[in-house]
């Protein structure tokens, strides 16, 4: 009278199924139905959705456009990272290397940005905090999100995937300017 | 010539190759156990902001070996004695090849002894995942493929044994739930195994110079289909040991073979879309793929679970019940053998895998949920839940049965044993809880400083994300304490435990000569009565189909626990940043 024992009909699919079973199954496939149908509702009506826009690329080249936008967009440095306050709506740029988020960003609240992001050695974990937005940093790809940051403040990037010995101290830095 | 021998116990019969390869397949899970357990300490003293014992890169090798052994070697390695056990002692049957299953073994073993070797010597701190393009030694590569490769010869001798069993026909009709569910685990084994070839044998060669790239994001992908699906084995087997133990304990049969077998199906279809999991905040995967695979298609390898979830402990509520165990909603559950670790463990080891497990799963493979779990603490809080709670405790669980039925000793220290689960268990979910809420405060995993000290620009954490990792830690040092447990009482009694009559010794199991030939009494298969079917099932009179109340109550408050949480989490996920294409 066990589960360890063959069933007592060889052909087991031509069992009866009690009602109280039924009843469940009924119960969670519907709960599994909706929190499948949650994910494309949030893309239609939710407003934290990651883009799909990414493109293959190199160190050198993804490193190359993120200099370019330093040049023009320095205001000043802090620990002797360059400061960049792109104008709002543009494209804005990081890089993750070891152990530093390139460069440090100024933005300005409730404005759209293209937020570029790439690697230019190991994967690294590009983790906002505290508002603890999550995105994989990949070598060899650049990824683009539109981003709004909505609150005023300072913003750490911690590195969350581990790179290294000096993985924990691969911190960097946005703000988000009320203007 | 095999035979086979009756433990007149459990009236289990134990064939002579098989038990030999279950017990050192058993034994090298428990040593790789005991190496996890003794780094795990390392682990928390060191997360432990206050304590901080570890210098980093001591840190990040430990947990490099601890996620190895514990989550690959430890597991396996166990599942291997499941599969032999579920095959040759369940259906009656000679084990298929003995000498390919012992290869298989030794091949594990070298491979793992390999890859603790390269890990130990230090240039392989790459963690479990080894994400190109950092790079380990080769031999930390190989050691994972003969380990690999070990394990897939050991699951093929398990469906040679099934072709052997059937045409021998040793069994009545079909494979028993437990055999279905051993199968299931076996097949999910071979798909884990394949992607692991697909991903390890080419990092392999770029780490000895054959080749010379390996993209960074392909490699995750493949991997994950290795990494997760792996522990996808370990669900399909420890549901199978809920079902086996309480069929042991309480003479549960399923309350319908129909449903619980279906329920498996659907773990052979969707179980291994999982690896999208860990892609959800890549780069460039499409929005379709993401969904579909991380919902395991409609999420119906969840429906499963949940279908696990109400027939397990509804078998049991049945089986109380007959025995007159009727009062009320839970005199069934009041009254079951909570003394009893075999018990005990397995009952901890379904609510915590079904509260803790697989609702932070579901929550955190959700697509835009990632966004605020990704690689945060979180996640090592849940698959403690799925791994620590929900496999290993199962495991803990079965070993306790085995001690006096496999290996023939009587248990030390019975009151230590008694304690076991609840001290492991306890702990782990006290770990599990507050890592889950350390996360959710963007604590990284993975992170050896969460003062990142000697860093040009700080970050400052809350001081309520402290106080989690402190009390988080604490949990886990009782776990390890558990966990020291379970290893003295296990191999204390394969040492020093009085031997039961019948019983074949340890170290026989490698010689295979010294086997007392009184101990296989049964010398020919043929001689061997086939398993014989369950009777006819016969429904309780008046319960009108309804037969598990209690338990459907327990099912219901999982539902809404589940339910709130998942909201909870899209609310939280409303507040961040705004963010689109």
């Amino acid at each position: 009278m066990t589960s360890f024992l063959p069933p007592a009909e060889r052909i087991w699919w031509n069992e009866p199924v009690g009602r109280q079973e039924l009843i469940w199954i009924g119960i969670a496939l519907t709960w599994c139905l909706i929190m499948f149908a949650m994910m494309p509702i949030w893309h239609v009506y939710g407003k934290q959705n990651l883009s799909t826009e990414a493109y293959q690329t190199t160190p050198a080249a993804y490193g190359a456009k993120v200099q370019e936008m330093i040049d023009k967009y320095t205001v000043r440095e802090e620990a002797g990272i360059p400061v960049v306050r792109p104008p709002a709506g543009s494209d804005v740029y990081m890089l993750g290397r070891l152990w530093q988020w390139w460069p440090i960003l100024e933005l300005q609240k409730d404005r759209s940005y293209r937020f570029h992001l790439s690697s230019m050695d190991y994967q690294h974990g590009f983790s906002l905090q505290p508002v603890n937005i999550n995105l994989q940093v990949v070598p060899g790809y650049e990824m683009v999100i539109n981003m709004t940051p909505d609150k005023a403040g300072v913003y750490g990037v911690i590195c969350n995937e581990y790179c290294g010995i000096g993985h924990h101290t691969m911190v960097g830095k946005i703000y988000v300017e009320d203007k | 010539m095999s035979s086979f021998r009756q433990c007149p116990d459990s009236g289990f019969y134990f064939n002579s190759d098989a038990e030999r390869l279950m017990k050192v397949n058993a034994v090298a899970g428990v040593v790789a156990l005991l190496v996890a357990g003794i780094l795990a300490l390392g682990v928390v003293l060191t997360r432990w902001q206050e304590v901080h014992l570890l210098p980093a890169d001591m840190f990040y090798q430990v947990l490099t070996a601890h996620g190895i052994n514990a989550l690959i070697f430890w597991v396996i390695f166990f599942e291997m004695a499941i599969l032999h056990f579920a095959s040759t002692t369940l259906l009656r049957c000679r084990l298929a090849t003995p000498g390919w299953a012992w290869a298989g073994f030794f091949l594990m073993l070298i491979g793992a002894i390999m890859n603790n070797v390269a890990v130990f010597q230090g240039n392989s701190s790459v963690m479990m995942t080894s994400y190109v393009p950092m790079q380990a030694a080769p031999h930390f590569y190989l050691g994972l493929i003969l380990f690999a490769v070990g394990a897939l010869v050991q699951v093929f001798v398990f469906f040679g044994t099934l072709v052997i069993a059937h045409q021998e026909k040793t069994y009545e009709g079909s494979v028993p739930l437990v055999t279905f569910g051993a199968i299931t685990a076996a097949i999910i084994a071979v798909f884990t195994i394949a992607s692991g070839a697909i991903i390890l044998v080419p990092t392999f060669l770029w780490s000895i110079g054959y080749i010379n790239h390996i993209d960074a994001e392909m490699y995750r992908v493949i991997w994950w289909a290795l990494g997760h699906s792996s522990q996808q084995i370990n669900v399909a087997a420890h549901v199978a040991i809920w079902y086996l133990i309480a069929g042991i304990l309480f003479g549960a049969r399923p309350m319908s073979e129909k449903v619980s077998r279906f329920a498996y199906l659907l773990y052979i279809a969707f179980l291994q879309l999982a690896s999208a999991h860990h892609i959800l905040v890549d780069p460039g995967i499409s929005t379709e793929w993401k969904i579909f695979n991380t919902s395991y298609a409609m999420y119906l390898a969840v429906l499963a679970s949940m279908i696990h979830g109400l027939t397990v402990p509804g078998s049991i509520e049945v089986a109380q019940r007959q025995k007159g165990l009727t009062k009320g909603l839970f005199e069934w559950l009041r009254k079951a053998p909570w003394g009893n670790p075999v018990f005990s463990g397995m009952f901890i080891s379904l609510v915590t895998f079904g509260f803790l497990g697989g609702i932070t799963g579901v929550v955190m493979g959700t697509e835009q949920i990632n966004l605020i779990i990704h690689n945060t603490i979180y996640v090592p809080a849940h698959f403690h839940a799925t791994v620590v709670t929900g496999t290993t405790l199962a495991f803990m669980a079965l070993t306790y049965l085995l001690i006096p039925v496999l290996f023939r000793r009587q248990m030390i220290l019975p009151w230590l044993a008694k304690l076991q689960p609840y001290i492991f268990g306890g702990g782990m979910v006290v770990l599990i809880l507050f890592m889950l809420g350390a996360g959710t405060l963007g604590v990284s995993r993975r992170h050896w400083d969460m003062d990142f000290t000697g860093a040009m620009l700080g970050f400052e954490y809350p001081g309520m994300a402290y106080t989690m990792m402190a009390i988080g830690s604490i949990g886990g040092v009782l776990a390890i304490v558990g966990g020291g447990a379970f290893l003295l009482i296990t191999v204390g009694s394969l040492l020093f435990g009085k031997k039961l009559e019948s019983s074949a010794g340890f170290l026989e199991c490698f010689t295979g000569k010294a086997l007392a030939s009184s101990v296989y009494n049964v010398d020919k298969p043929e001689k061997l009565a086939r398993a014989p079917k369950l009777e006819e099932q016969h429904h309780a009179a008046g319960s009108s189909g309804f037969e598990a109340p209690g338990t459907f109550v327990l099912a219901l408050l999982l539902l809404v626990t589940f339910v709130v949480y998942y909201f909870i989490n899209w609310k939280y996920l409303s507040s961040v940043w705004p963010m689109g294409s």
